[in-house]
C-alpha cells in the first residue's frame, strides 16, 4: 500500500469518528435534550429574522461594542468562514488521493483571489487569537471571572494550531514547487522561507507533518466543539435566527404547570430558551454591564446561563442514561440557582442589551422567580410590599383614598377623568402621588401640564399600581388583577392617549395591556410629548437656563423602549448644555431600583449603583444637575448624593423641574 | 351586694408588676363614686409578703399551692367563688397576659359584663377607654351589678398605688383546686448575656425608620457616644434586626431612663406602653403627625439618617474627644 | 387531630376613623375591615401544626367584607373546611360572636381551638377566653409556639419583660396566639385564584345574638393631643447643635 492510499484510509477513518462523536453529541444536546423542553413559536418575519443574521452574526454588530475585542472576533469568524474551505479542500483532496494522489479541488482548489484571501485570514485569524491569548492569560479581565478560561485557551491553541499549520503545510508545498498558485499565497511564502533552506526530503515531512497536524487538531476540535461554549458555533446562527422579535417591555405569558406559574425544573423552559443556554460563549459582557453583578451581589448573567446550561446537560444525560446519582433531586430554583441570585436581579435589560447573541436573561429570571412567589420564598419587606399592592393597589401601605392628596390645593384643581372626556389620560403611577418627598415634583408637573394648556385627567383614587415590577417580581396572578383593575377603569373613561410620570407605568400600559377595541392604547411618557410639542411650536420656553447638566437614561424608557432623543431635545430645548456620562444611552447603568428591588430588603453590597453612577456623573467637569425621567431614579439618586457626599456639588432634579423652571 | 373595688393583683416570681399599682390609684380614684372600699385580692403560696405596699383597704388573701405561679385555670376557679360570695361593684383585673386569661371566663361563668381596655375613670364613674391602637377612646357607665373591668398602663402613677403602710390581711380558704386542665412546666429565663436596657439611664431607640440591618451601627455609634444603649421597637426586633432582649414596649421591657431618644418611630401604644414613664423623651421622624410627638418633650422632623451620625461627632467634640 | 380557628374582621386602621352622627359608634361609610392580625397569625399556627402532626383544619368566621378572600386564601395555605356564618352582625360584640361560635363549636368538635388572643376594637374582653368558657374548655393566651404532646399541648405564653412560661394544657383547649411560629406565609394569586374553582365555603345562618355581657357606650371620641413636643426647628446641623445643648442642660454632657 502506498502513502497516499495509507493516508487516505487514515483520513477517512478520521473524518467518521470526529464527526460520528460531533453528531452523536450534537443530537443528545440539541435533538433529545431540546425535545424534552416546552413547545416554541410560531416563528414570523422571516424578512426581518433573515436580515438579524446578516447583521448580527455577519457584521458582528453588537460585538463591536467592546471594540477591539470585537474586531478580533471579527476576523475570527470570517477567518472561519474562509478557511473551512481550505478544511474542506485538504480533506478532498486526502481522500481522493487514493485514487490520484495529485488531484486538486476545482473551482476551489484553483482560484486564485480566494488564495489570497485565505493566506491573508490565516494570518489576521492567528494574530486575533494571539491577542485573545494575550487578554485571558496576561489581562485576565474581570467579565472572564467564572468562565471555563482553560477551554478557552486550549481552543484559542487548537485554531492557532490549525492556523500555523496551514501555512506551514503551504510553505512547504511552495517550497517543493508542488503549489500552482503561489503566487496569490505571500504569507505561506514568506512561512516557507523559514525552512526552505531544507533538504527536499524534510520539507516533504514537514508538509505531510503540517497536514497531519492541521487535520488532526481540525478533527479534535470537532469532537470538542459540542462541549462546552464553543458550541456557539453551531446555535449561534439558529439562535439569532430564532431570537424574540416580540417588544422588549413585553413578557412572554407565564409557562404554567399544575395550574401555577413559573419554572421549576429546567426541562420547564420552552426549547427556544434551552438553545440560548448552548449559545452562550462565556464572554462576561453581560456580565460587566449588571448592576447587581458590579455591586457585590451574587447575581452573574453569565453565570446564571452557563448553570441552566449544565444543568440541561447534566439532566439530559440522566435522564437518558437512567441513572441519577443525585442529579435529578438537585433542584433548580434553590440549589442550581440561589433564591439570593433571583432576587438581585433589577431587570434592567443590559444583559440581553450587551449580549452579542441575544440571549435572553431577564425572562429565565422571571421564570424562576414565579415559582419563588408560589413557594412563598421571599424576604419579608417584599411579602409586605405585596400584601400592599394586592390589598391597596400601592406598596406603600397606604389607602387608595389618599392617592390623589397631592393635588389638594392646586388651581384650577386636576380634573377627574372618570367624570368627564379628556385628551390626555394622565398615570400618575405610585411613587408619585404617594412618597411625600416626590409629591412637589408632581405638582410642578401638573403645573407644566396646564401651562401647556393639555387637555388632562387623572383617575385619582380609581388609578391602581400599573403592575410592570410585580409581573418582573414573579406575582402574576397579581399582576393579572392589577391589569383587570385598570383595564376596567380605563375602559369608562373617554381619552385620546394616556400620558404616564413613570418610565415602569409607561413599559407596561404601552406593552402588556390588553388592547382595547381600537387596538393598543396610544401611551407616552411625557417627555415624548414635551418633544412633540416643542417641536410643533406648542410649548414655547420663556427662558434659556444655561446649566451644564447631564442625562440619566432610565432603563424602562431607554433599553426597554428606545426613547432616547425626545429627553435630551427637551432638555437642550430649555437652554442647557448636556454633557453625556461615560455610560448613557442603552449603556446607562440602572439605579438599582427596579425589578421590585425597591420594595426588598437591602443587603450588604459593595457600591450600590446608584452611588456608582453619581460618581460617574461627579467626574464631568463642572456639572451641574443630574436629570432624571423617573419618580424612583429622583429618590435612589437623591438618597446616592447624600450618601456619597455630594450634596454640594450636584443637584438631583427631574427633567420636568427643568421645564417648569424654563416656562 | 357592696360597692367594694376589688382589684386582682399580679405577680410572676415572687414581684408584683407595676400593673397592680396602677389599678389600685386607678380603684382609689374610683372608690370616691362607688363609695366603696378599695380590696386587694392577693392569691399565692406564703406570698403574704407581697401585699405589704400596696394601697389597699384591706387585702383578701388565697394561699394555695395551686396558686403558687399563675395558671389561668386555678386563678379562674379561687376567684370565681370570691366574686360571687361578695358581689363587688368593680373587678379590676390586668390588661395582660394575666388578668386577660381569666376575665372572659369570670365573665361568662359568673354571667357578669365586662370592660376591657379601660385606663382611666371619670370623677363621675365612668370609665374611659381606648381602642383601636389608641386612635379612638370610648366613655360609658360602668355595667351592673359588678362590673368586670381591665385596665391598660398610661392613666394613673404606679407610686399613687403604693403605701407604706401594710394593710389589714385577711386569709380566705381557698377552694379545692383539683382535676386543673392548665398547670405550668417551667419559665423560661429571658437572655440575661445582653445589656439590660432596664437599667440604662439613657436609651437610644431605633425602629422601622432605621430602614435596615447596617445602619443600626448609626445608632451604636450614638449610643456610645452618649455612654447609652441601643433598643428597639417591635418592627425591628421582628426583622431579626436586635435581639428580643432589646424590645421596648407592650411584649418587650418597660423602660424608665433618663433620656429616651427614639429614633424613626413612630409611636405606636404598644411601644408607648414600654417607654411612656421615660423622664425626658426626644423623638425624631420625618412624618409631623407622628403620634410619638404627642409624648415627646423635644422633637424634630428630620431624617435620622442624616441627623445621627453628624450628632454622634458633635457629642465626640464636645466631650472633648 | 382537629383544630378550629374562628377569625373575625376589624377596622383597617390605614383608613381614617371617623364617629358617626350618633356619637356613640364608628361611622361605618368609611371603615373598612381587614383581618385581625392575631386571627391571622392563629390560621397559620393551626396550618403548621397540620403540617407536623397531621390532621384537619377548619376556619370560621362571619359574613363580612373580605370574609371570602380571606377564607379562600386559607383554603390555599392549606386549611379543609372553610364556615361562614350569615346574619346580622352589624351590632355584634365579643359575647354575642363568642356564643355563636360555642354553636357551631359544639357540633365540630375539634381537639384544640386556636384563636388571635384580641383585636385593636375589642372593648368586652377578647373572644377566645369568652369561647372557651362556652364551651367548657380550658383557655391560655398570649401564646408563641404550640407543640403537641399526646393529649395535651405545651404552650409558650409571654408576659412582658421577655419572660416566657411553658404551660401545659389538656385537650380539648382553646388557646390564644400572640405570634405563629413562622409569620403568616404569603400565598401568590393565582393560587387563591386556582383554590376558588376547588374550594366550598360552607354557609350557616345565625338567629339574633346575645349580647349579653357587653357595656354601654355613652361616647366614642377621639383623642385630643394632649401636649405637644417642643419641636426643634432647622435643618440637620442645627437640629445637632439644639441636642447637644439639650444634653448638656439635662446633665449628660
Amino acid at each position: 500500500m502506498t502513502y497516499e492510499e495509507f493516508k487516505s484510509i487514515i483520513l477517512l477513518l478520521a473524518l467518521l469518528l470526529a464527526t460520528g462523536i460531533f453528531l452523536w453529541r450534537a443530537y443528545q444536546l440539541l435533538w433529545i435534550n431540546l425535545r424534552r423542553g416546552q413547545p416554541s413559536g410560531p416563528f414570523m418575519r422571516w424578512g426581518e429574522r433573515i436580515k438579524g443574521v446578516f447583521v448580527y452574526v455577519g457584521a458582528q454588530l453588537r460585538l463591536f461594542r467592546f471594540t477591539v475585542p470585537g474586531t478580533a472576533h471579527f476576523f475570527i469568524f470570517w477567518g472561519f468562514l474562509i478557511l473551512f474551505l481550505t478544511i474542506f479542500q485538504a480533506i478532498v483532496e486526502g481522500l481522493a488521493a487514493f485514487a490520484n494522489p495529485h488531484f486538486v479541488l476545482p473551482l476551489i482548489g484553483r482560484f486564485g483571489p480566494l488564495a489570497l484571501l485565505q493566506d491573508i485570514f490565516a494570518l489576521l485569524v492567528a494574530i486575533a487569537i494571539i491577542y485573545g491569548l494575550i487578554v485571558r492569560l496576561v489581562v485576565n479581565p474581570e467579565r472572564y471571572k467564572g468562565s471555563h478560561k482553560n477551554q478557552g485557551v486550549m481552543v484559542l491553541g487548537f485554531i492557532l494550531t490549525i492556523m500555523i499549520s496551514l501555512l506551514v503545510m503551504n510553505g512547504a508545498r511552495i517550497n517543493l514547487g508542488e503549489d500552482p498558485l503561489h503566487v496569490w499565497r505571500p504569507i505561506s511564502t514568506i512561512i516557507g522561507r523559514i525552512f526552505s533552506g531544507l533538504h527536499e526530503n524534510l520539507q516533504v515531512i514537514i508538509k505531510e507533518a503540517a497536514y497531519w497536524l492541521h487535520l488532526g487538531v481540525v478533527f479534535l476540535f470537532l469532537t470538542e466543539l459540542p462541549n462546552g461554549k464553543h458550541f456557539h458555533i453551531v446555535t449561534s446562527i439558529p439562535a439569532v435566527l430564532l431570537r424574540d422579535l416580540e417588544p422588549r417591555g413585553r413578557l412572554s405569558t407565564a409557562p404554567v404547570f399544575n395550574g401555577n406559574p413559573g419554572v421549576s425544573q429546567v426541562e420547564q423552559y420552552r426549547w427556544r430558551q434551552m438553545l440560548d443556554f448552548y449559545t452562550c460563549s462565556e464572554c462576561g459582557r453581560c456580565q460587566e454591564v449588571c448592576p447587581a453583578y458590579n455591586s457585590g451581589t451574587p447575581l452573574s448573567p453569565k453565570l446564571l446561563i452557563m448553570y441552566l446550561r449544565d444543568n440541561l446537560k447534566e439532566r439530559g444525560h440522566a435522564l437518558t442514561a437512567g441513572l441519577s446519582d443525585g442529579i435529578m433531586e438537585k433542584s433548580l430554583v434553590g440549589e442550581v440557582i440561589t433564591d439570593e441570585i433571583l432576587w438581585s436581579c433589577t431587570t434592567c435589560f443590559a444583559c440581553d442589551q450587551e449580549c452579542p447573541l441575544f440571549i435572553e436573561h431577564v425572562v429565565p429570571i422571571v421564570d424562576m422567580r414565579r415559582h419563588l412567589v408560589i413557594e412563598g420564598r421571599m424576604d419579608k419587606m417584599l411579602q409586605d410590599a405585596l400584601a400592599n399592592l394586592g390589598r391597596y393597589g400601592n406598596s406603600f401601605g397606604q389607602s387608595d383614598r389618599m392617592r390623589s392628596k397631592w393635588t389638594m390645593g392646586l388651581q384650577p384643581a386636576v380634573k377627574d377623568a372618570r367624570r368627564e372626556p379628556v385628551d390626555y389620560l394622565w398615570f400618575v403611577g405610585d411613587y408619585a402621588s404617594y412618597n411625600a418627598t416626590l409629591t412637589d415634583v408632581t405638582r410642578k408637573t401638573a403645573e407644566v401640564f396646564q401651562k401647556a394648556g393639555l387637555n388632562f385627567g387623572i383617575l385619582h383614587d380609581s388609578e391602581r399600581n400599573a403592575g410592570n415590577d410585580v409581573r418582573r417580581v414573579g406575582e402574576e396572578g397579581l399582576f393579572e388583577m392589577l391589569v383587570e383593575k385598570n383595564s376596567q377603569v380605563l375602559s369608562k373613561v373617554k381619552f385620546r392617549a394616556i400620558l404616564t410620570t413613570d418610565p415602569h407605568s409607561y413599559n407596561t400600559l404601552k406593552n402588556e395591556y390588553p388592547e382595547n377595541s381600537t387596538g393598543r392604547m396610544t401611551v407616552l411618557h411625557y417627555a415624548e410629548l414635551l418633544d412633540q410639542m416643542i417641536a410643533s411650536g406648542q410649548l414655547k420656553f420663556t427662558k434659556k437656563l444655561g446649566y451644564k447638566v447631564t442625562y440619566h437614561d432610565p432603563c424602562y424608557l431607554g433599553r426597554y423602549n428606545g426613547i432616547y432623543d425626545a429627553p435630551r431635545r427637551v432638555i437642550e430645548a430649555t437652554g442647557c448644555k448636556l454633557v453625556e456620562m461615560p455610560r448613557h444611552g442603552d449603556r446607562s447603568l440602572c439605579c438599582g431600583a427596579g425589578g421590585g428591588r425597591i420594595w426588598m430588603e437591602e443587603k450588604q453590597v459593595k457600591e450600590r449603583p446608584s452611588e456608582s453612577r453619581i460618581r460617574e456623573a461627579v467626574k464631568l467637569d463642572g456639572i451641574q444637575a443630574f436629570i432624571v425621567a423617573c419618580p424612583k431614579d429622583l429618590t435612589m439618586y437623591r438618597d446616592a448624593v447624600k450618601t456619597t457626599g455630594n450634596e454640594k456639588g450636584l443637584a438631583v432634579r427631574d427633567l420636568i423641574e427643568l421645564v417648569y423652571e424654563a416656562l | 351586694m357592696s360597692q367594694d373595688i376589688f382589684v386582682i393583683i399580679e405577680h410572676l416570681r415572687g414581684q408584683v408588676s407595676e400593673i397592680s399599682y396602677v389599678m389600685l390609684a386607678g380603684a382609689r380614684q374610683l372608690s370616691k363614686s362607688t363609695g366603696g372600699n378599695v380590696s386587694a385580692v392577693l392569691l399565692g403560696q406564703n406570698a403574704q409578703g407581697l401585699a405589704n405596699n400596696l394601697a389597699a383597704d384591706k387585702v383578701l388573701y388565697l394561699d394555695h399551692p395551686a396558686l403558687a405561679e399563675f395558671t389561668s385555670n386555678a386563678y379562674e376557679l379561687a376567684l370565681v367563688g370570691l366574686i360571687k360570695e361578695n358581689s363587688p361593684r368593680v373587678v379590676l383585673l390586668g390588661h395582660s397576659s394575666i388578668g386577660m386569661d381569666v376575665v372572659g371566663g369570670l365573665s361568662i361563668n359568673l354571667g357578669l359584663p365586662m370592660v376591657s381596655s379601660c385606663r382611666s375613670f371619670t370623677a363621675d364613674g365612668k370609665y374611659i377607654s381606648q381602642i383601636c391602637g389608641g386612635k379612638i377612646m370610648v366613655e360609658g357607665e360602668l355595667p351592673g351589678p359588678t362590673a368586670l373591668v381591665t385596665m391598660v398602663p398610661g392613666g394613673y402613677k404606679a407610686e399613687l398605688g403604693q403605701s407604706a403602710q401594710a394593710p389589714a390581711l385577711t386569709s380566705i380558704p381557698a377552694p379545692a383546686l383539683d382535676n386543673l386542665r392548665v398547670s405550668l412546666s417551667k419559665y423560661i429565663e429571658p437572655d440575661t448575656s445582653d445589656v439590660d436596657i432596664t437599667k440604662e439611664p439613657i436609651l437610644v431607640a431605633v425602629g422601622r425608620g432605621i430602614q435596615n440591618k447596617d445602619n443600626i451601627e448609626l445608632a451604636d455609634e450614638l449610643a456610645k457616644a452618649l455612654s447609652g444603649a441601643v433598643c428597639a421597637s417591635r418592627p425591628v426586633v421582628d426583622q431579626g434586626w436586635m435581639p428580643t432582649t432589646r424590645l421596648v414596649g407592650k411584649s418587650g421591657k418597660q423602660v424608665k431612663p433618663k433620656i429616651y431618644l427614639a429614633l424613626g418611630i413612630s409611636g405606636a401604644p404598644e411601644h408607648m406602653e414600654g417607654m411612656g414613664e421615660s423622664d425626658t423623651i426626644i423623638a425624631i421622624n420625618t412624618d409631623p403627625n407622628a403620634p410619638i410627638f404627642n409624648v415627646a418633650k423635644y422633637g424634630a422632623v428630620v431624617d435620622l439618617l442624616d441627623l445621627t451620625p453628624i450628632l454622634t461627632e458633635k457629642i465626640k467634640q464636645a466631650k472633648g474627644g | 387531630m382537629k383544630i378550629a380557628v374562628p377569625v373575625k374582621f376589624v377596622p383597617d386602621l390605614v383608613e381614617e376613623l371617623n364617629i358617626d352622627p350618633s356619637g356613640t359608634a364608628l361611622d361605618t361609610a368609611w371603615l373598612r375591615l381587614i383581618i385581625n392580625e392575631f386571627d391571622d397569625h392563629a390560621v397559620e399556627q393551626a396550618i403548621l401544626l397540620k403540617e407536623k402532626e397531621g390532621g384537619q383544619v377548619t376556619v370560621i368566621t362571619i359574613e363580612s367584607e373580605g370574609a371570602d378572600d380571606f377564607l379562600f386564601a386559607a383554603a390555599a395555605k392549606g386549611t379543609d373546611q372553610l364556615i361562614k356564618l350569615t346574619g346580622d352582625f352589624s351590632h355584634a360584640n365579643n359575647h354575642g360572636l363568642a356564643r355563636v361560635y360555642a354553636d357551631i363549636l359544639k357540633e365540630l368538635q375539634p381537639d384544640l381551638i386556636l384563636t388571635g388572643v384580641q383585636a385593636h376594637n375589642d372593648l368586652d374582653g377578647s373572644v377566645g377566653p369568652l369561647l372557651a368558657e362556652q364551651l367548657g374548655l380550658p383557655y391560655v393566651g398570649y401564646v408563641a409556639g404550640v407543640s403537641v404532646m399526646g393529649d395535651k399541648v405545651i404552650a409558650r405564653k409571654e408576659y412582658s419583660g421577655g419572660l416566657v412560661a411553658e404551660i401545659e394544657i389538656k385537650l380539648p383547649a382553646v388557646l390564644g396566639i400572640q405570634a405563629s411560629e413562622q409569620p403568616p406565609r404569603y400565598i401568590a394569586y393565582s393560587k387563591i385564584r386556582q383554590v376558588m374553582g376547588t374550594a366550598k365555603i360552607e354557609e350557616k345562618t345565625v338567629a339574633a345574638l346575645d349580647l349579653s355581657g357587653g357595656t354601654t357606650v355613652s361616647r366614642m371620641f377621639q383623642p385630643e393631643v394632649a401636649q405637644r413636643a417642643t419641636m426643634l426647628e432647622g435643618g440637620t446641623d442645627e437640629v445637632a447643635d439644639k441636642l447637644v445643648s439639650i444634653f448638656k442642660e439635662l446633665g449628660t454632657l
